[in-house]
């Protein structure tokens, strides 16, 4: 069984990041007393590496590392089951936010690779047009995750159902829509 | 002219190292009023307490104030010494100077002057203390239990062990409680109805004992010793006098309703005796189910009944009872079905709680003892049981264990594999709590010898799915996802207070906590007594808890009610309320504020005036001296014996001449 030391590291790095997490999320992770109720619900929790629960644990002991490269805070589908059912209100939702933020801004590898890339190409593509440019974006995403047919076997019928469109939206006051990003960039600089 | 002893007591090195007792003496010695001052390493031994006894005689002292430690630990002791030298006990005051001094404090210094400020204090106040006299009220020996379950049960039995008569009130028309719905208990699998109906024949039998079934406490007014009752007993529409008890009315009887001993799983007649061992063993009629008083028609009980018992006539009727103790025991309901909506509890036909799955396993139950599928009526090969249904379950509202569930469910799952040998049997947990004698190793046997698979982990959803149940859960220790087919699941459902706990708690004038379970006055040294004296706590209607603990409790409540009921009088410390009667104005403000009712109208007659109004008194043998009364009375007509406002001023007035000083 792998071995971790907790013990060594609680009172300094690992404490912080449990604190880190419970602020920026606005949830009490500590109060978690691991019923398993999330993981039991969760529907995405087959593919999982780690349960919800594990996860919570995880962040509960500090286990930094562990937590920000595992699979599942990529494949949470932030549907809520957990948070609906948690009997400790805990909104394990928002605590999944920040581990894939912390993750992110660290520069820790995602095992899933393919959830990052479709995030990236999904804000680019909001930078980009103002408004959600769907054919763009599959393109742009097939083209960098490597899958790339994927799904094109449903472009003529979603086209012709005006599903999706060929051009790009035409969104006014794009100046607009610049500067909300450049607001969120100065936000995160701070 | 105040002639005050003052005592400081250096309590070995408690006191002593942190203030300069010395000091202190001598400095007490020149407050005004103060004709004696020493110090004494033990003052509360037996050469302390002389060296009080003798300067009492030798200095004439008209009042003692003893510093050392709090007035809950040697308040009597002082006192009952100043008495044996003949002075009123009254007269003795207390200045805390370890608890409130040297115990929280460091600097040596300061915690002098705080000492010296203290003793000046009490000094002040001893010199208006005034001579009182012990309150004594007489006692009605007889004690009411209110509720018939297995704590009224016992708590019933233990007091006419005593000869001393006891009244039963019981809600619904058996005595019995949930203990009598029970198969076989934990931990040593006894059946609960040979255990129980013994019990139930012996207390209804006695000469000692009344029992009011199908009755609810109405009102209840008085105080320790002497309390009025008022009980309604709820019509039963049979003469149990005339009724022997044939039950070929209920053979009769056309209207069917889901019965509640069966938890619905079987249905009773409109006129019904709940279970076969009840007491009484005489039916009553359920009258909103009924069809004659819903319609007008039918009558067949009526026109069948051999003994004419059957009177639809009758009403509720009030009876009143004087006793000197009450015994609360008004057990438990298990937590509303709709919380549970995820789990199907109520919709899916399989999904039952542990109290239906008890009398699907009971002899006497529904299916005769034989464990079935409510759907199919086919024998069901897995059951998954789900502990913490509601329990721990901040989001449910019920924050706490319901501290039996842990144990039923490891008696069920053992149940069923006694029953179904090639059976499975799943239970999902948080946490074992098995913390009573031989209960670990209960649960253990159910692993080891029933072969019964623990998961661990709460269940996030119970569904339905072409006829077959799905049991969604997880097993944290694996990290799996589980899922099991069951073909029936045992839900153990949250225990939460009976439902009109509150109502009673208001009635009775005593405490109810956020979740309707009862108050105790100390959770550990005083777990049957309530806030209200002569008012005890017996069983679940306090917390979830066993039947071990529930007996346990009751005879506690019992000897405490023997103990109270014993002497022929009562008596009470006299730092109770008055009312000045020339002063009130009768706007009863101190009424409506007293929690404990001592506030009583009475007709006045000025002797002045010559004129009579309906002015407050206060009852001694109610009041609890909380003072409550006293700052919402606009006239200041209320006072507090022993703790009247001019010696509150003057202890505050002295503490302020030292502040002075010290500036």
């Amino acid at each position: 069984m792998k071995s971790t030391s907790v013990a060594d590291s609680t009172k300094t790095a690992s404490t912080q990041f449990l604190e880190r997490v419970e602020e920026q999320s606005g949830q009490k992770v500590r109060i978690c007393y691991q019923c398993g109720k999330c993981s039991a619900g969760c529907p995405v929790g087959y593919a999982m590496d780690l349960l919800p629960n594990q996860v919570m644990r995880l962040v509960q002991l500090g286990l930094k590392d562990e937590v920000l490269s595992c699979a599942t805070i990529w494949l949470c589908a932030s549907c809520e089951t957990c948070a609906t059912r948690c009997p400790r209100e805990i909104e394990i939702v928002k605590v999944m936010d920040v581990l894939r933020q912390k993750s992110r801004r660290e520069g820790y590898p995602s095992p899933a690779r393919e959830v990052p890339v479709f995030v990236s190409a999904f804000i680019n593509n909001l930078k980009r047009f103002g408004r959600l440019y769907e054919a763009g974006l599959v393109g742009v995403y097939n083209l960098l995750s490597g899958h790339i047919t994927k799904d094109m076997d449903k472009a003529p019928a979603m086209l012709l159902k005006r599903k999706i469109a060929l051009m790009p939206p035409r969104v006014k006051g794009m100046g607009k829509v610049r500067k909300i990003m450049k607001n969120i960039e100065e936000m995160r600089q701070q | 002219m105040a002639r005050i002893g003052v005592f400081i007591c250096w309590c070995g090195s408690n006191i002593a190292s942190t203030v300069d007792v010395k000091a202190v003496a001598e400095a007490a010695a020149d407050f005004p009023g103060v004709a004696h001052s020493v110090e004494y390493k033990y003052m509360c031994s037996d050469p302390g307490q002389t060296l009080i006894r003798q300067a009492i005689k030798e200095k004439q002292l008209t009042g003692l104030v003893v510093a050392a430690c709090s007035p809950r630990m040697h308040e009597p002791t002082f006192r009952r010494a100043a008495l044996e030298s003949g002075m009123n006990p009254y007269l003795v005051e207390m200045a805390n100077i370890r608890e409130h001094c040297s115990w929280v404090h460091e600097d040596r210094a300061e915690a002098t002057t705080k000492a010296l400020e203290t003793v000046r204090m009490l000094v002040e106040k001893v010199r208006r203390n005034t001579p009182l006299e012990e309150i004594r009220v007489p006692v009605t020996k007889r004690a009411l239990v209110i509720g018939g379950g297995v704590a009224g049960i016992q708590a019933g039995l233990d007091i006419i062990s005593a000869g001393i008569p006891v009244t039963v009130v019981e809600r619904t028309p058996s005595i019995g409680g949930h203990m009598s719905q029970l198969d076989e208990t934990f931990p040593t699998l006894d059946c609960s109805q040979c255990i129980l109906t013994p019990k139930m024949v012996e207390l209804s039998q006695s000469p000692l004992t009344t029992i009011y079934t199908y009755s609810e406490i109405e009102e209840v007014t008085g105080y320790v010793g002497n309390f009025k009752v008022k009980i309604r007993q709820k019509a039963k529409t049979v003469d149990h006098v005339k009724c022997t008890g044939c039950g070929i009315c209920v053979e009769k009887c056309p209207a069917k309703v889901p019965s509640e001993f069966e938890c619905g799983l079987a249905d009773r007649k409109a006129i019904y005796v709940p279970f076969p061992q009840a007491i009484p063993n005489k039916p009553v009629i359920d009258r909103p189910n009924c069809i004659y008083f819903a319609k007008g028609k039918c009558g067949v009980c009526k026109k069948i009944c051999p003994a004419e018992a059957i009177d639809y006539d009758v009403e509720d009727t009030i009876v009143e009872e004087e006793v000197g103790a009450i015994v609360v025991a008004t057990g438990y309901d298990l937590i509303d079905r709709a919380l549970y909506g995820e789990y199907g509890y109520g919709k899916i036909a399989d999904v039952v709680d542990g109290l239906q799955f008890e009398r699907m396993l009971s002899a006497s139950g529904p299916t005769g003892g034989k464990l079935i599928k409510p759907s199919t009526g086919e024998t069901p090969k897995t059951v998954v049981f789900v502990q913490c249904v509601g329990s721990r379950d901040d989001s449910k509202g019920i924050p706490y264990c319901s501290r039996i569930c842990c144990m039923y469910t490891a008696k069920h799952a053992m149940l069923f594999k006694h029953k179904v040998k090639d059976g499975k049997a799943y239970i999902f947990y948080i946490d074992v709590r098995a913390g009573g004698k031989g209960y670990e190793e209960f649960v253990k046997r159910a692993v080891d010898e029933d072969r019964v698979v623990y998961l661990r982990g709460r269940v996030s959803r119970i569904f339905e799915k072409n006829g077959t149940v799905f049991v969604k859960g997880s097993d944290t220790i694996s990290g799996q996802q589980v899922e099991i087919r069951a073909d029936l699941v045992v839900l153990a459902t949250a225990v939460a207070a009976s439902d009109g706990a509150r109502q009673l708690a208001q009635k009775l004038r005593i405490g109810f906590d956020q979740h309707g379970f009862l108050t105790e006055a100390h959770p550990k040294l005083r777990p049957v007594e309530t806030n209200t004296p002569g008012v005890y706590l017996a069983g679940t209607c306090q917390a979830p808890k066993d039947i071990p603990d529930t007996v346990s409790q009751a005879s506690a409540a019992a000897s405490k009610v023997l103990g109270l009921l014993s002497s022929d009088e009562l008596v009470r410390e006299p730092l109770v309320a008055h009312v000045s009667e020339s002063v009130c104005i009768s706007c009863f403000a101190c009424e409506d504020t007293c929690p404990y009712g001592a506030i009583e109208r009475v007709e006045w007659k000025d002797p002045e005036t010559g004129l009579t109004t309906e002015i407050a008194r206060v009852n001694p043998g109610i009041c609890e001296g909380c003072g409550a009364c006293i700052p919402v009375c606009r006239p200041k007509a209320v006072d507090l014996r022993g703790f009247s406002e001019e010696q509150i001023y003057s202890e505050i007035n002295a503490l302020s001449d030292m502040f002075k000083v010290k500036r």
